[in-house]
């Protein structure tokens, strides 16, 4: 791992030894040394980040402030006012927000200075970053090797160290199969903990905002400063009360249950992944834990329950991209032929894959079929974990059942694609909040322990995942991509 | 064959909200175009919707008042279709949900009144207007009706002919206002209506081939366009052609209808729950609260007008069809004044004098105390009639009351026996020969005498009283 993370940076600037812009210095100088080939960033504004990172200097954030001075980036579908952001797609390749997202604001109130939007697959649509209709991210493991999806450029930039975090958001993993395949942690907290206002919208039942960072301790301040609820956002939880995510996060696991799952589907499990959950299961139960076996029996339907319910609500989600407002707008003979053009020429194959199916599962005489049974589903599996619950605390399981792919070696197979998300699709369904917590390497890449809790449990979350992080035990491995010692 | 006449409304009504009903912006669609917007109404990527709880207050009184069913357990859903002026390319409506069902109205058709059935009644946004450049070249889209709060009114085709559908749609107007949710102007387009009409033959209980009726912008229209709608589909029908279910447009300028779209390319809106709002759970405490503010419907009013008050039933029809004459007729009466001669200044004189001036009952220059006031001062005899008419003229120009007009101008009227003695003495003393007269059966004779006490008090004697005495003298003689 490359890097500060946010507590050394945020100690330092406290305390005086350094300045926000040294750290906004260093992070724009490695942007620019690796990012040309790792290129995660779409956007990277340095005059704007300097000139915050000297307002907070000259004492413009409180001493208090959350993230007072630390350089961040957002994933380039959280909207930010005057500043380009663009989902990856061609159709809002121009597009200037007229406002910020709320996830946005409340991280600059909190003193943090962004560098810098990253790069994603096309409207979040995807596992690999690849469908990104403006460049290809690569893994800091390997240059040959995607960085997972579809929050690639967030991961790939915090685990080249290239900033200390980075938002991305996950409807189906997107934030936890990356943080996986980067080596780098990543949290999809509980659906509603934090604002989706200025999220443009994949789908609106599962989308959820979280962090990358490289330890859950950094994870549990960043969420502090963007959790909450949201007067702008009908589905942002009320009345969690104020929460210190970081408080007591060292608590360790003694007494701690820890829920592994009977009959897990292992088709496609690398027996290397395998092995690496089991030892980290290993080394909690050593330390204290116990470990007791819970059953989830409608796992095996999550990825068609998903590939139903999230297509759906794209296919009315992208329908406001239109050309008539904003965008791009295609020369043509009258409106409807504008509507086609722009569509056509705007979106690329997988987005409008997922059109086509969400609408077909919405049409008249499937609805019934597709879309109503899919709810059903959703809602055994959430009854699912509700049992589960009821006997553990977390629930450990592999994030992905591979390590990073090749570019390319699934890009034309978006079935195999697509069962890359099984072991995180679930907790989207259930509104769970998970994280992926590095737990090894094979073959150079890194594989992530996921750690699954009750809604709005991210604290146990948070310290198993810190507990974790304090024992593990294996050679942690250098990226070919990222900022030296 | 004769053929009865099947018709249903489907109404839009626009409500009074401050706001819109997903975003804080302006409910006024008649600013400057493309003022009222901001980036929730404009469906900006990322941005979500807020329910109005005003909104969704206003359509649970108006559902409670049309006699819905309210479904307190509710939901929104997306009702999905590209339009310019539909910015999210869906439009948040209500599906299997809707805030209120089984409703009715109460209409009187010929002295009999008539229940017409209200299917459901349902929340959703307003979409933008397109303004389509005269040669084509462009069409420009105004956002700021995006979001205004509607409710939709859907009428079961309990509606048997065109005038039938005109009174159901004053009755409807009317309930509406009265409860203030709208301003219900259909030519500004704040209350909207299509009408599904179809033919069968009497006693069949299937229903025909429907038309759906579309831009009429005034109830007289609604009316006429469903009149020719029935003749067009009874000559198809007789001359064993077939009616094309179809959406028809009616042109103002020829009073009749033109086929705008065969229904076979009709949407598939893939209508699903709005996963961006959470359901709606309408608590009984609420709900009761919404019921109480409720004023008297005006049926009931109505009724009590009839009932209580004893008035003819077309009084109690003009008077109750405006909460605003109702309210200002029962403040006169609250005043003092007399029912039946408040109901006649009110409908003749008040609403003629509003009307010919083009002015509002705010703007009425007489407050309902002081026509209870005039009134009250012809009732006593203090005024004739005919000098009331003169006063209220006086009261309409300056605002004053009719006590101080009477004063101003010195219109009393002596009624007072003790006052006219004395002067009717004098004149039986001086016009012997009037009295010899009529002591000789002229009657005419008493009229001449009349006449001297008139001259002498100046026309303020109370004529009726100067007759009697003049006779009561004259026999005492």
């Amino acid at each position: 791992m490359s890097g500060k993370t946010v507590k050394e940076i945020l100690t330092s600037i406290r305390q005086g030894e350094t300045k926000s812009r040294d750290w906004v210095q260093q992070s724009l100088s490695a942007i620019e040394q690796i990012d040309g080939e790792l290129k995660s960033f779409l956007l990277v504004d340095p005059e704007a980040a300097l000139q915050t990172a000297d307002r907070i200097d000259s004492g413009q954030a409180s001493e208090g402030a959350l993230l007072r001075g630390v350089p961040y980036a957002l994933k380039d579908n959280i909207v930010t006012k005057g500043v380009r952001t663009t989902a990856a797609s061609r159709i809002l390749e121009n597009y200037i927000p007229p406002y910020s997202a709320t996830s946005a604001q409340k991280l600059e109130a909190a003193g943090g200075v962004m560098v810098g939007k990253t790069n994603m697959d096309e409207f979040a649509m995807g596992s690999s970053t690849e469908t990104s209709a403006f460049q290809k991210t690569a893994n800091p493991y390997g240059q040959e090797y995607v960085p997972g999806g579809s929050s690639g450029g967030s991961a790939a930039a915090v685990a080249a160290g290239l900033v200390p975090f980075a938002l991305g958001s996950d409807t189906g993993g997107s934030i936890r199969q990356p943080a996986a395949f980067c080596g780098c942690f990543g949290l999809k907290p509980t659906y509603g903990r934090v604002s989706r206002y200025g999220l443009i919208a994949f789908a609106s039942s599962l989308d959820q905002i979280g962090p990358f960072t490289r330890t859950a301790e950094d994870a549990a301040i960043v969420l502090n400063a963007i959790c909450g609820h949201d007067p702008m956002d009908s589905t942002s939880a009320r009345g969690q009360g104020e929460i210190d995510f970081a408080e007591g996060i060292d608590a360790g696991v003694k007494g701690m249950r820890i829920g592994i799952v009977r009959n897990l589907p292992e088709e496609g499990l690398d027996p290397a992944i395998k092995a690496a959950v089991e030892q980290a299961i290993r080394t909690l139960e050593q330390a204290g834990a116990q470990v007791v076996e819970v059953e989830l029996p409608h796992m095996e339907y999550a990825v068609a329950t998903y590939y139903l319910i999230a297509p759906a609500e794209a296919s009315s989600n992208l329908a406001r991209f239109d050309g008539v407002r904003y965008g791009r707008r295609a020369e043509a003979s009258g409106v409807i032929d504008m509507f086609e053009r722009s569509r056509s020429e705007g979106f690329g194959m997988e987005v409008k894959r997922r059109i086509i199916i969400g609408t077909y599962a919405l049409s008249s005489g499937y609805y019934d079929a597709y879309y109503k049974r899919a709810q059903q589903m959703r809602t055994l599996i959430r009854q699912d974990y509700d049992r589960a619950f009821a006997h553990c605390d977390v629930i450990l399981m592999p994030t992905t059942p591979t390590t990073a792919f090749k570019f390319g070696e699934k890009a034309d197979n978006p079935l195999q694609m697509y069962l890359n998300d099984i072991y995180t699709i679930p907790a989207n369904l259930a509104g769970l909040p998970g994280a992926s917590v590095p737990c090894g390497f094979a073959g150079g890449l890194p594989i992530g322990l996921q750690i699954l809790a009750k809604p709005f449990d991210e604290k146990s979350i948070l310290r198993v995942a810190h507990a974790y992080e304090q024992l593990r035990s294996f050679a942690w491995q250098r990226p070919v991509l990222g900022v030296a010692e | 064959m004769n053929y009865e006449t099947v018709i249903g409304l489907e109404v839009h009504v626009e409500l009074k909200t401050a706001s819109k009903i997903f975003c804080g912006c302006k409910n006024d669609s008649k600013s400057e175009p493309n003022t009222n917007v901001c980036p929730v109404c404009m469906g900006h990527p990322g941005a979500l919707p807020v329910l109005n709880k005003n909104a969704l207050e206003l359509g649970l009184r108006a559902a409670l008042a049309l006699n819905c069913q309210i479904n307190q357990h509710s939901k929104f859903d997306r009702k999905n279709y590209f339009y310019p002026d539909s910015p999210k390319g869906y439009q948040i409506s209500q599906f299997d949900k809707p805030i209120g069902e089984h409703g009715y109205i109460e209409i009187e058709v010929g002295g009999e009144r008539k229940r017409i059935g209200i299917t459901r009644l349902h929340l959703e946004e307003d979409a933008g207007k397109s303004t389509h450049a005269a040669d084509g070249s462009h069409t420009l889209v105004d956002f700021n009706r995006t979001g205004v709060p509607l409710i939709e009114i859907v009428s079961e085709p309990d509606i048997r002919s065109p005038e039938e559908a005109r009174l159901y749609l004053e009755a409807l107007k009317s309930i509406m206002e009265y409860c203030d949710v709208s301003d219900c102007r259909m030519e500004e387009g704040s209350l909207r209506c299509d009408a599904n009409i179809s033919l069968r033959p009497v006693g069949s209980t299937t229903f025909g081939n429907k038309a759906e009726l579309k831009n009429m912008n005034s109830f007289r229209n609604v009316q006429r366009g469903l009149e020719y709608e029935v003749e067009r589909q009874r000559e198809l029908y007789e001359a064993g052609e077939p009616v094309v279910q179809e959406t028809r447009r009616f042109d103002e300028a020829t009073q009749t209808t033109i086929s705008m779209r065969s229904k076979e390319e009709a949407h598939d809106y893939r209508y699903f729950p709005e996963p961006d709002l959470v359901d709606l759970d309408i608590d009984d405490a609420w709900l009761a609260q919404i019921r109480t503010s409720i004023p008297e419907l005006p049926a009931a009013k109505r009724r009590r007008y009839e009932e209580e008050l004893g008035l003819p039933a077309y009084d109690a029809g003009v008077l109750t069809a405006d909460p605003k004459t109702a309210a200002y007729y029962e403040q006169v009466l609250a005043a003092g004044a007399d029912a039946k001669a408040a109901s006649n200044w009110v409908m003749s004189d008040i609403l003629g004098a509003l009307n010919s001036e083009g002015k509002t009952f705010a703007e009425c220059p007489i407050t309902p105390e002081n026509l209870a006031g005039l009134i009250g001062e012809i009732g006593s005899g203090k005024i004739s009639s005919k000098q009331g008419r003169e006063v209220f003229k006086a009261m309409w120009e300056t605002g004053k009351s009719a006590v101080a007009i009477i004063k101003e101008q010195g219109m009393e009227q002596i009624s007072d026996v003790a006052v006219l003695g004395p002067i009717l003495d004098e004149v039986i003393a001086h016009n012997e020969k009037s009295v010899a007269d009529y002591k000789g059966g002229k009657d005419r004779a008493l009229a001449a005498l009349v006449g001297q006490v008139m001259k002498a008090t100046k026309g303020k004697a109370n004529p009726a009283l100067v007759n009697q005495l003049l006779i009561e003298k004259i026999n005492a003689l």
